[in-house]
């Protein structure tokens, strides 16, 4: 029995230890000198300067020395908009990267992001599980989990507005490669979910899947949780059930 | 026998430095083009042509469906022309696209452009065909005979619009639609906050109302909405912005040229009162804020300037709309011209699309691209496009038909084809094409166009973060958008051009290596006579 117990208690340790060796989802997300927690960039006013640590979930576009980057933290999400980057520094922006970001906090159509940024890849990796939001879908404790890489459950696909279940743009107006708009259900409510097509084109298994969906379909989605006017996720997969 | 030999050589010598002078001259010149392009003497209907045509639509399902049409019913006419269409929402994307496709010799065949792109897809050589011959042509030109539609003839484009396609000499596109700027009035607002809008729209007006709307109470809640966000003033295009109002103060912002004149005492000025306004919270900017047209119809803005091309999201009951039907407030919307300077002597930008025609080596296929973009400019394509926006017809024959003097006159009949505010938008410019302007078009007008609006956007971050904004910053500010938009070399350039520096050495070395052959040539015939005329005297 005692064996048993030092046993467990040592592998209890070793795997808390393996945790915070890599900076992975278990540990302390600790931030350097002069760095924002997430509660502190979240409680800064628009338009004041933030400096924050984060790691990069997804890498949305890249033209003209100017990268869109969703990151994340243990504790929050940030959006990441025309950050000044070299073609060079973006292709060193992997899943997991660690980043100090320097740049201001702004709002654009409800979206908060961090807006003329620079940036330093930092030692550190860590990559967000997907956070379940299904159930707060609707309610005022959706907006705090914004930018993150979030899933959602069990909802229904409903017809587009053209009969289908998908359009190219939100009204139809485009064509392949343009960002795909979808709806879907749950428990009444319908809401609109786009693949945007910077983020995950044509080529990507998502763009296909959505396009291969049909209406009544059950399904399982994954994102980034993005802002227009309200919640606009961002899709980055969808599993048919 | 030497001396005969050494004449030989010299011969040798001679054609080898002429022939390596004109192939380098003719590298120089032809490395990246392709043949000028020559109106073929027939159209050759026996072969089949398969053409690609780069549209720009404003994110409206309507718009495509017309390309679609208009497509679908030249293929009824012309069956061995397949035209495929690409998609765009955004002009700069295209700009971006064609720039890459240069380079790899697969630029579309028919695109959607500004002439600002156009002047730079004209640094490689015969990218773009000139059209004035096309234009021209009795058969296939404009109103010509071999034609199997009616279009338009040269007289009949608003010379206006189509001179805005002419620069460097030629024409390079045709006008498709045009638009300007409005200024989206929410009227009940003003008159809430007591004033009266006038018969034209100053900046003084519409700053002192703006200020007026800033008013909160205690609570921070706005006094004129009840609501805790209120940007009196919203400005989407703040190129634009700046681009008039230097042209309303007579300002200087270019020279036809390329000699970069914009940073002047009046854009300081002009930035000092952009910010002024803007620390107060009266003004913002899309970049900043977003669509004018949200914070309009949520009951959150009383001026916002965006295209004609806007209208139809513009308003309580705008047919388009990005906000929910909660948020919706109801107001009376006016449009008027953007605000003056000098109401006696309105000035506002003419923009909108031009088609441009890219050059192949097949000469047939630009033809049958050129009869493809003519086709645009049909009564048909004009006038539905022109009812999707706020747009207005480029040809005469198109603004005087029936079909849109009947489309005119039902302004407000219901909220979709007949919109009252996109009608009116529409009369707004084709009631002051005589006071529209562009701006002059060279390589390089895009950056200093995209610089125009930099600094305006510049100014408000900078007072929203609480920066000083002074002569110092102005000074920073001028050498950094001069440093981003590289107009550093676009001012060079057009110095060189006022007064010519020393040559680069390459050119002296040709010009040297050209005069030291001539020289050689020269001698030779002085020698070659010399010697005969001396043979001639010996035999005598």
């Amino acid at each position: 029995m005692k064996k048993c117990f030092i046993a467990t208690l040592a592998l209890t340790l070793v795997l808390a230890l393996a945790g915070c060796g890599n900076g992975g989802n278990g540990g302390a997300d600790e931030k350097s000198e002069g760095v924002m927690t997430y509660a502190e960039y979240d409680a800064a006013a628009l338009d004041t300067q933030v400096v924050i640590e984060a790691y990069v979930q997804a890498k949305q576009s890249w033209w003209e020395n100017q990268a869109t980057v969703y990151a994340q933290d243990k504790d929050g999400a940030y959006f990441l908009y025309n950050m000044a980057c070299s073609e060079e520094d973006y292709a060193k922006l992997t899943t997991g990267t660690k980043i100090k970001v320097t740049g201001y906090k702004a709002e654009w159509s409800g979206e908060v992001e961090i807006i003329d940024a620079t940036f330093e890849i930092m030692e550190g990796n860590y990559v967000a599980e997907a956070v379940d939001v299904t159930s707060l879908l609707g309610t005022d404790d959706l907006i705090k989990r914004q930018n993150q890489f979030v899933s959602f459950k069990g909802m229904t696909v409903e017809d587009a507005g053209n009969g289908s279940a998908f359009m190219y743009n939100w009204d139809g107006s485009g064509e392949e490669g343009s960002d795909l708009y979808f709806n879907v259900s749950l428990n009444g409510n319908t809401y609109t979910f786009t693949v945007e097509s910077y983020l995950c084109g044509p080529d990507t298994d998502v763009y296909q899947a959505v396009k291969a969906l049909e209406i009544g379909q059950t399904v399982d989605m994954e994102g980034f949780l993005y802002w227009y006017n309200g919640v606009n996720p961002h899709i980055t997969s969808v599993t048919v059930k | 026998m030497r001396g005969r030999k050494k004449i030989v050589c010299s011969k040798l010598v001679m054609l080898l430095v002429l022939m390596a002078v004109m192939l380098f001259q003719t590298g120089c010149h032809g490395s990246r083009g392709m043949a000028a392009f020559e109106i073929p003497e027939n159209f050759d209907c026996s072969r089949a042509y398969e053409i690609t045509f780069w549209a720009k639509n404003d994110t409206n399902k309507t718009q495509t469906d017309i390309y679609k049409k208009a497509i679908q019913d030249f293929q009824e006419l012309y069956p061995n022309i397949t035209v495929n269409l690409r998609l765009y929402t955004d002009y700069g994307r295209i700009y971006n696209d064609v720039i890459t496709n240069i380079s790899t010799g697969t630029t579309p065949n028919v695109c959607i452009t500004y002439p600002d792109h156009i002047a730079t897809y004209l640094t490689g050589t015969n990218i773009v065909v000139p059209l004035e011959e096309l234009f021209a042509d009795q058969r296939y030109g404009l109103g010509g005979s071999e034609l199997l539609f009616e279009g338009p003839s040269q007289g009949e484009i608003i010379p206006q619009f189509l001179e805005e396609c002419a620069f460097n000499e030629h024409y390079y596109a045709i006008p498709f639609m045009r638009s300007t700027e409005a200024c989206y009035v929410n009227k009940t607002y003003v008159e809430a906050l007591g004033y009266t809008l006038p018969e034209q729209l100053t900046w003084d007006f519409v700053w002192e109302v703006a200020e007026a709307a800033t008013a909160k109470d205690s609570q921070g809640t706005y006094l004129i909405n009840g609501q805790k966000v209120m940007i009196p003033f919203i400005y989407k295009s703040t190129d634009n912005m700046m681009i008039q109002m230097l042209r309303q103060k007579g300002a200087e912002y270019s020279t036809p040229a390329g000699e970069i004149q914009i940073f002047n005492d009046t854009t300081r000025e002009l930035l000092y009162t952009v910010a002024s306004h803007a620390e107060t919270g009266a003004f913002s900017t899309f970049k900043i804020s977003s669509y004018p047209a949200n914070f309009l119809n949520a009951g959150q803005c009383v001026f916002a300037i965006d295209s004609t091309a806007g209208a139809t999201w513009m308003g309580t009951h705008a047919p388009l709309s990005d906000i929910s039907e909660e948020a919706l407030v109801d107001f009376e919307t006016e449009v008027y011209p953007i605000p003056q300077f000098d109401t006696d002597h309105p000035q506002m930008i003419s923009q909108g699309p031009s088609v441009c025609i890219f050059n192949k080596p097949d000469h047939q296929e630009v033809l049958a691209s050129w009869l493809f973009a003519q086709y645009l400019l049909t009564n048909e394509v004009q006038t539905a496009y022109a009812e999707t926006e706020g747009y207005v017809p480029v040809t005469s024959r198109a603004r005087d038909s029936a079909q849109y003097q009947d489309y005119l006159s039902r302004c407000g009949e219901d909220n979709n084809l007949y919109y009252d505010v996109k009608i009116k938008a529409s009369r707004l410019l084709l009631s002051h094409v005589e006071d529209t302007f562009v701006t002059p078009v060279f390589n390089g007008s895009t950056s200093l166009r995209d610089a125009a609006g930099q600094m305006i956007e510049n100014v408000t971050k900078s007072v929203n973060r609480r920066e000083t904004v002074d002569n110092a910053y102005m000074d920073k500010l001028y050498g950094d958008v001069t440093s981003l938009y590289r107009l550093q070399s676009t001012m060079q350039t057009s110095a060189t051009r006022k007064e010519l520096g020393p040559l680069p050495p390459m050119a002296i070395a040709l010009l040297a290596g050209l005069g030291v052959t001539w020289a050689l040539i020269g001698a030779y015939v002085v020698w070659e006579a010399m010697k005969n005329r001396k043979k001639r005297h010996n035999t005598h």
